[in-house]
């Protein structure tokens, strides 16, 4: 590693936005000398995060270099680095990395980022991180690699996010981290937050962990850290580290090898091991404990090299940045949204369970009224209390306030009458699962409302098309699939039918925008995406076991995947009548692709809700009384047979998909599975998975996405 | 019983507990505020404060007053408001805007004392803020035509500059030497002041972010021109009337800076454990001819003595506004004050530290408060600005530091009035 190589490395991103290394001389107070503050800054606004690629490292190295003579020199007492409002720094441009195409780039970038923050740990005098807002893994490590941390009450989002995309945080976190705040803390911060939804820190957070020196508001953000340091530096303050440890203490050593083994079982318990990252972060801090920094930083280089080469990472990078960040905002087909027409009152057909749900959502988002209807006054009021009562929930877990409380329960209210819908914009209905009961209310509600009223639909199985048929205005109608539970799940597919209007259309992703929800596009086709994968996939497994696969096979052969969880846990979550009406329908439209199970079926009369059932010793087993239900065929399979044909049958699924032109492409294939399903983000979703195990050539003669879009460039 | 019916109500004494400012800067895209808003550089002093204080409960400050003359924009929205708010304080304190021109704070001050000394505030905030680079003076205002067309005042008289001049023509023993002779001290009043650490402390350190600079941080007064001569000024362009006399350097610029300060009854400083370090003796306004505002202190201060009861030889410190040298020059001519008299603007003034308008009244107040520190033999002094539109202000204070202050606090905090306000 040499500046040439950093400069070459360099070269390859001629595009690269620069976060610059500004630095002011800072006159400290108190007399207590000068202080060169570095700022990073892209010179852009809030809205374009500043990043660490090739060119603003070596800046900033040459920086620090130039302050680190002027301090031997005795010019400067500190050195501290700070960002443009809202950002620290957003971390390493992961863009740009993914594009790296041989493993040396990797080394280099890898090695970069320690001879840079190595300059920043060893400048001759003290440096500071004023950590005024976001600052995610390189970004987070330029503070941990500083000598003191002041971090701002506003500062959001402070993480070491690398298991998640599927690094490690090998820019000294993975060193320093545990030493600052304790190993327990290291994990929890390094492992258990990335892989729960990558949560973050906040300030306070971070400050209480200890991962900050001191703790000061916006207001006055950069002005009191730069008093505390004028403080640190004359010796009239020093920061209280508690949580701080030294790993060659013999206590401090068993609570290290402890915090490791929770980390492995915690990466187990979330991901199988399916992704590479999360345990290479445990195999670090494991081996560093006895390290110094020095030895420590080549093995992270060592081990960002070769991550940097997986296709979990750039799956990952292009579900996390292309679809999840990117896409979802603009919906591919989705009309002008100039065309959109204001919401202003909704109507709910149905007072259950999902009607319920969905009457909450649209009255806590939207805060437009929202009336349910029912058959009888006791139906409705039951929805009508369900509403409240998750109202008054929310309120004690002081999720909102008392005032938007009152508001949301005040704007649901339910009839008995159809009437009332008179003057709504937007009719959902979530009545019973059935073509001619959803016909017929559709009929009743079309007597009353305005010929611009929407109709919706929740059906997950139904036809839309088939719904829309006798319908006085069938361009009125649109699907609006949720899944379950509606507040959680981010995903909306949004069905059109062959007649539904673009001025329908661009008001549905209008209040799918509103209602916090990410909004794909389908083609009125059965199940429509998420649901047609998933039973695709569960037909597969399930037949397995038919078959006379043992159930433990067949239901663990999926774990090189890293689902959420297995197919039969999934169907009994779904409940087996539920995933069984789908499966029917499905068996309808397309065949012996979707075999309808009769074992399925027995349990489903014989009312049994899941196969698996806790066992004496609390490990899952089949109760013999279910066994006893069911009959098998001979011929079993193996787990690497039962993957083998689930990922055909997959990337035969979306194959035929995208030639029904159920999506706009595999991305939208992609986004539905991560948002609508939980699927995992090194799997790219499905597709780049199934490019990536080869299933996509086997299937269909050609893979899903070119080489380079979630995989390595050609 | 209702109030009206209260027949005695006593007067409380007001004091003046702490003040602080911003650094000042140049108007302008090359000033050092220069992309920072003005409702920033107020809620820095407010913090300063409440952490230069911190036996002051936060819950216990019943207002808020910030003067701005352009009251739009990053001064806008009620500013005492929404800086008491953006500086963190409880929402239960109040606050409000407040105009009177260049003695917006000095405004601020006297009509929030007037509400502690009536007993509707123990504690207050009151200060000022001008950024004259977002808000250039009489910018967004529309003057009546009838000032024009029924000669009410002089258009030139809207032009501060053009007041000035009026004023050398109205007294022309003040001559172009002796302003520029007072510019060229009053900077060097400053220089010395600065040496020995009598400005900073009450300076609040701002930091600020340009772009392609990252942020800086401003704990110096960036109008200053250490080392000016008389030289120097003589050579200066006269822009408000060829051949004139009012310059850059014998006026003072166009400035940005807030201040701020606590003002509280003497019972509750003594309750809280606030310092004192001043006393509210009186205070007057008073309006003059608007084309010549600059001779507005003669009456304000007039009337804020006779108010007080005291004549013009028991004021032993004067920090009188300097917007423009001429304008001091009447003022001391008036009272028979020499040009270089040690009483009048200790460290320097407007001339060299600027004047941001609704700000500078407090300023004047901290440095008198720190002169009173440092010359316990100071009984009185008063602090005094001329006024757009013709208007003067003076607000006279007493030194606690002084021998005989007890006794004099013991006299007043015995006065009471038959319901005057009733």
């Amino acid at each position: 590693m040499s500046a040439t190589e950093f400069q070459k490395l360099a070269s390859l991103f001629p595009d690269e936005i620069v976060t610059h290394s500004y630095v002011q001389d800072i006159q400290l107070p108190g007399g207590a000398g000068t202080f060169a503050l570095i700022t990073l800054d892209n010179g852009l606004d809030h809205s374009k995060p500043t990043t660490l690629g090739p060119n603003t490292l070596v800046e900033l190295g040459e920086v620090l270099e130039g302050l680190k003579e002027r301090a031997a020199k005795g010019e400067i007492v500190g050195v501290g680095v700070t960002g443009k409002p809202y950002f620290l720094v957003a971390g390493a441009d992961l863009s740009a990395v993914k594009t790296l195409k041989e493993r040396d780039h990797g080394l280099w970038m890898a090695q970069l980022g320690h001879s840079v923050y190595s300059t920043l740990a060893n400048l001759g005098v003290p440096s500071f991180a004023f950590i005024n807002g976001l600052a995610l893994g390189g970004g987070l490590e330029i503070a941990l690699q500083s000598t003191y941390r002041t971090v701002s009450t506003g500062a959001g989002a402070l993480a070491l996010p690398e298991a998640f995309i599927g690094l490690v945080p090998g820019w000294g976190g993975v060193y320093i981290l545990p030493r600052l705040i304790g190993p327990e803390n290291a994990v929890k911060v390094m492992i258990e937050n990335p892989l729960s939804n990558n949560r973050t820190l906040t300030g306070p957070q971070a400050f209480e962990l200890g991962l900050a020196d001191a703790l000061f508001e916006p207001a006055d953000f950069v002005e009191q850290s730069l008093a505390w340091a004028a403080r640190v530096i004359a010796g009239e303050e020093t920061p209280a580290r508690k949580n701080a440890v030294d790993p060659s203490d013999e206590d401090v050593a068993r609570r290290w090898a402890a915090a490791v083994f929770a980390g492995r079982t915690f990466v187990e318990a979330k991901t199988s091991n399916a992704s590479p990252a999360p345990a290479k972060v445990l195999d670090i801090m494991e081996a560093n404990r006895t390290m110094s920094q020095g030895e420590s930083a080549g093995l992270e280089c060592e081990t960002l090299a070769g991550l940097m080469q997986t296709d979990e990472f750039r799956s990952t990078v292009y579900a996390f940045l292309d679809l999840v960040q990117k896409r979802s905002k603009r919906p591919a087909g989705a009309p002008d949204r100039k065309l959109a027409r204001p919401v202003t009152k909704v109507g709910v057909l149905g007072a259950g369970l999902m009607a319920s749900q969905l009457a909450l959502l649209f009255a806590r988002q939207l805060k437009v009224p929202v009336v349910m209807t029912d058959i009888d006054q006791a139906r409705v009021d039951k929805g009508v209390a369900y509403v409240h009562a998750e109202v008054d929930k929310l309120l004690a877990k002081k999720r909102i306030k008392p005032d938007a409380a009152n508001r949301t329960k005040a704007l649901v209210t339910g009839s008995v009458s159809k009437e009332v819908f008179a003057d709504a914009d937007f009719v959902i209905e979530a009545v019973f699962e059935e073509l001619n009961i959803k016909k017929q209310v559709f009929a009743e509600v079309e007597e009353i409302v305005s010929p611009e009223c929407i109709l919706a639909t929740n059906t997950s199985s139904l036809s839309v098309t088939a719904m829309a048929e006798d319908l006085r205005y069938p361009e009125r109608l649109v699907g609006f699939h949720f899944f379950n539970p509606v507040a959680v799940m981010p995903l909306l597919e949004i069905v059109r039918a062959p007649k539904t209007d673009d001025a329908v259309l661009a008001t549905a992703f209008e209040l799918a925008k509103g209602l916090k929800k990410t909004a794909v596009l389908v083609k009125d086709a059965p199940a429509f995406v998420v649901n047609r994968i998933l039973l695709r996939l569960m037909g597969e497994v399930i037949a397995a076991f038919d078959e006379g696969t043992p159930a433990e096979v067949a239901d663990t052969a999926l774990r090189p995947m890293g689902l959420p969880m297995t197919p039969f846990t999934l169907s009994a979550m779904v409940g087996l009548p539920v995933a069984q009406h789908v499966q029917e329908s499905l068996h309808n439209a397309f065949g012996d692709r979707f075999p309808v199970s009769q074992n399925l079926q027995k349990l489903i009369d014989n009312g049994v809700t899941s196969l698996w059932a806790p066992g004496p010793d609390g490990e899952p087993v089949i109760p013999a009384e279910t066994l006893a239900i069911m009959s098998f065929g001979n011929n079993p399979s193996t787990r690497e047979e039962v993957l083998r044909r689930t990922q055909d049958a997959l990337a035969e699924e979306i194959g035929l998909m995208l030639e029904e032109d159920v999506v706009a492409g595999p991305e939208d294939i992609d986004l539905c599975v991560i948002l609508g399903a939980g699927w995992p983000m090194f799997l790219g979703g499905i597709t780049p998975y199934l490019d990536r195990v080869g299933a996509s050539e086997r299937v269909n003669g050609k893979r899903f996405l070119e080489p380079g879009v979630a995989s390595a460039p050609a | 019983m209702s109030p009206s019916r209260n027949a005695q109500r006593s007067v409380r004494d007001v004091v003046f507990v702490d003040g602080v400012r911003t650094p000042f800067g140049k108007a302008g895209e090359k000033g050092i505020y220069a992309g920072t808003r003005a409702d920033d550089l107020v809620v820095k002093c407010i913090r300063e404060l409440m952490r230069r204080n911190p036996s002051l409960p936060a819950d216990r400050i019943d207002e808020v007053a910030i003067a701005a003359t352009t009251q739009t924009g990053d001064q806008g929205l009620t500013i005492g408001r929404t800086a008491a708010l953006l500086a963190g304080l409880p929402r239960t304190v109040p606050g409000f805007a407040i105009d009177r021109m260049c003695a917006g704070a000095m405004t601020a001050v006297t009509t929030t004392a007037s509400g502690i000394g009536f007993g509707a505030y123990d504690v207050v905030i009151a200060g000022g803020v001008e950024h004259m680079g977002n808000h250039p003076m009489g910018s967004g205002a529309d003057p009546n035509p009838r000032f024009m067309s029924e000669r009410l005042v002089d258009p030139a008289a809207l032009n501060m500059g053009n007041t000035a001049e009026n004023l050398h023509d109205r007294f022309p023993d003040i001559t172009k030497d002796r302003t520029d002779a007072y510019a060229a001290a009053s900077q060097a009043k400053l220089a010395e002041a600065y040496s020995r650490q009598q400005i900073q402390e009450d300076l609040v350190p701002v930091a600020t972010k340009k772009p392609g600079q990252g942020w800086a941080l401003h704990t110096q007064d960036e109008p200053p021109r250490p080392g000016t001569t008389v030289e120097d000024l003589a050579e200066l362009r006269t822009p408000f009337r060829a051949h004139g006399r009012v310059t850059a350097g014998n006026a003072a610029g166009l400035n940005d800076g807030a201040t701020a300060a606590v003002l509280a009854s003497a019972e509750a400083a003594a309750e809280l454990g606030l310092p004192v370090k001043m006393r509210l003796v009186s205070y007057a306004f008073a309006g003059v001819e608007p084309e010549v505002m600059g001779i507005g202190p003669v009456p304000a201060t007039e009337k804020a003595l006779k108010n007080a009861g005291l004549t013009i030889e028991d004021i032993g410190l004067f920090e009188i506004n300097e917007a423009f040298a001429v304008q001091v020059l009447s003022f001391l001519d008036h009272f028979g004050i020499a040009d270089d008299d040690p009483r009048v603007n200790r460290y320097g003034g407007a001339i060299a530290v600027g004047h941001p308008l609704a700000s500078s009244g407090v300023r004047l107040m901290n440095q008198l408060a720190r002169q009173f520190k440092e010359d316990p033999s100071v009984r009185y002094g008063i602090t005094t600005m001329c006024i757009g539109l013709g208007m003067g202000a003076t607000v006279i204070w007493e030194n606690p530091n002084h021998a005989d202050f007890e006794s004099s606090v013991q006299a007043s905090g015995q006065t009471t009035t038959e319901g005057a306000a009733a």
